[in-house]
């Protein structure tokens, strides 16, 4: 057999199978995108960030991306389903505009975001996974990040076509190093997929989609919404922004945890390159992305900072839901995980 | 393709300069440490445990004790 250089996770093409319903609305969504017709059903009445609503959220936008096994592509672009997506958004948004307090100070917003709060008083997942997590928590966590990471970058590469100018430029400055910087074997989802390979963990697409709880849809649906949106693209700048500028810190803790926890070399390496790029990206997102997006748009910024202030909160959530599951000795999954080498 | 005219450097005031273009940056024992990045933060305050490339450890630090401190 001739050796291929090429990982088999950039490959990797299969859409992955439609998760099961935990729900009327995704009940109604799944339904649909097996070949029935889309029932009606009453949006206004369901909770914006539980398991229902964000899955069918997530199902919505997954056409956008992967899409799903046996699910015809042109139902992307299916009015009903679209109207429906659009029914979910206005929930699920409504909802955070009342649980995030606006603002337009983007250099004070992007200041709180720089200042690193240290010592044991500190309660955070990096933290915990730095300090004391277990393998198994390790585990649970990056199959909870692996429904962002294993299409790292996707969902703000909509806002590219929707900014103009410096902003546009810095942005995808930042983005082509999420993407490799030309060279695939160096792309961020690819270093996710091969931590989660040497963690024992599977790297198909989707493949724990089925495991999450609507607290981490909802992150990852929070960055299709104001990608796809152009008039949502003040936010997606502030997300992308409140990552960049805060991931740098928190990779190094979990490279400290993994490294304590004995992890090998391709599993340390995805946070290990975080720590470096993101210490960058924080650099070109304030001065080449936010500072002339606000110089020409400057009526974005309460949006940009709605962003950040919506996908805090988002994080804040779902860092509760793991912590407070781990202190009681459970799981932060809807169902364990199967390990590949324990 | 190389970038028209000098090399630009960019001195931040809190932290690294920023250095566009991939950079090879040679240490006083003579180590090489290159970057490929489009962009590369090379630490200028001392403090990086990466350096000389930044890892953002000019960060301004707030200490919380924890519950019985
Ligand atoms: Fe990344
Ligand atoms: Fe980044």
């Amino acid at each position: 057999m001739t050796a291929t250089l090429e990982p088999s996770f950039l490959r990797q093409v299969a859409a992955p199978q439609l998760p099961t319903p935990r729900g009327p609305l995704s009940g109604a969504v799944v339904d649909a995108l097996r070949g029935g017709p889309l029932r009606a059903v009453d949006v206004a009445g369901a909770a914006p960030y539980g398991d229902d609503l964000q899955l069918a959220l997530h199902c919505c936008y997954e056409l956008h991306y992967r899409g799903f096994a046996g699910v015809d592509a042109e139902r992307e672009w299916d009015p009903e389903l679209l109207g429906l997506r659009r029914d979910l958004e206005r929930v699920f948004l409504a909802a955070l505009r009342a649980d995030v307090e606006p603002g337009d100070d983007v250099p004070a917003e992007v200041d709180a975001l720089l200042v690193e709060p240290v010592g044991p008083g500190v309660r955070g997942v990096s933290h915990h996974l730095q300090r004391e997590g277990t393998l198994a928590q390790l585990r649970e966590y990056v199959a909870h990040r692996s429904i962002y990471h294993l299409k790292e970058a996707d969902p703000q590469a909509w806002a590219i076509p929707r900014l103009s100018g410096a902003a546009k430029a810095g942005l995808v400055t930042v983005e082509h190093d999420e993407y490799g910087s030309g060279r695939p074997e160096r792309m961020h989802a690819l270093l996710f997929a091969e931590m989660m390979t040497e963690l024992g963990l599977s790297d198909a697409y989707g493949a724990y989609v089925e495991h999450v709880p609507g607290e981490t849809l909802a992150e990852v649906n929070l960055m299709s919404l104001c990608g796809l949106h152009r008039s949502l693209r003040g936010a997606s700048v502030g997300q992308f922004a409140m990552v960049e500028l805060t991931s740098s810190p928190g990779s190094e803790r979990l490279v400290r945890g993994m490294r304590r926890l004995g992890c090998g070399p391709a599993a340390i390496r995805f946070y290990d390159e975080h720590v470096e790029a993101d210490a960058v990206h924080e650099q070109v997102v304030r001065r080449g992305v936010l500072a002339p997006l606000l110089e020409a748009e400057p009526e974005l910024a309460a949006d940009v900072v709605f962003g950040i202030r919506a996908s805090l909160f988002l994080g804040e959530r779902l860092g509760e839901r793991l912590l407070g599951c781990w202190d009681r000795g459970e799981t932060s999954l809807r169902m364990p995980l199967a390990v590949d080498h324990p | 393709m190389p970038e028209p005219g000098p090399t630009r450097v960019l001195l931040t005031e809190e932290g690294p300069a920023l250095i566009a273009g991939p950079v090879e940056l040679e240490l006083p024992d003579g180590t090489r440490v290159r970057s490929d990045r489009a962009v590369t933060a090379v630490c200028h305050c001392r403090r990086s445990r990466r350096y000389p490339i930044c890892d953002a450890s000019h960060r301004r630090k707030v200490r919380q004790e924890g519950p019985d401190a």
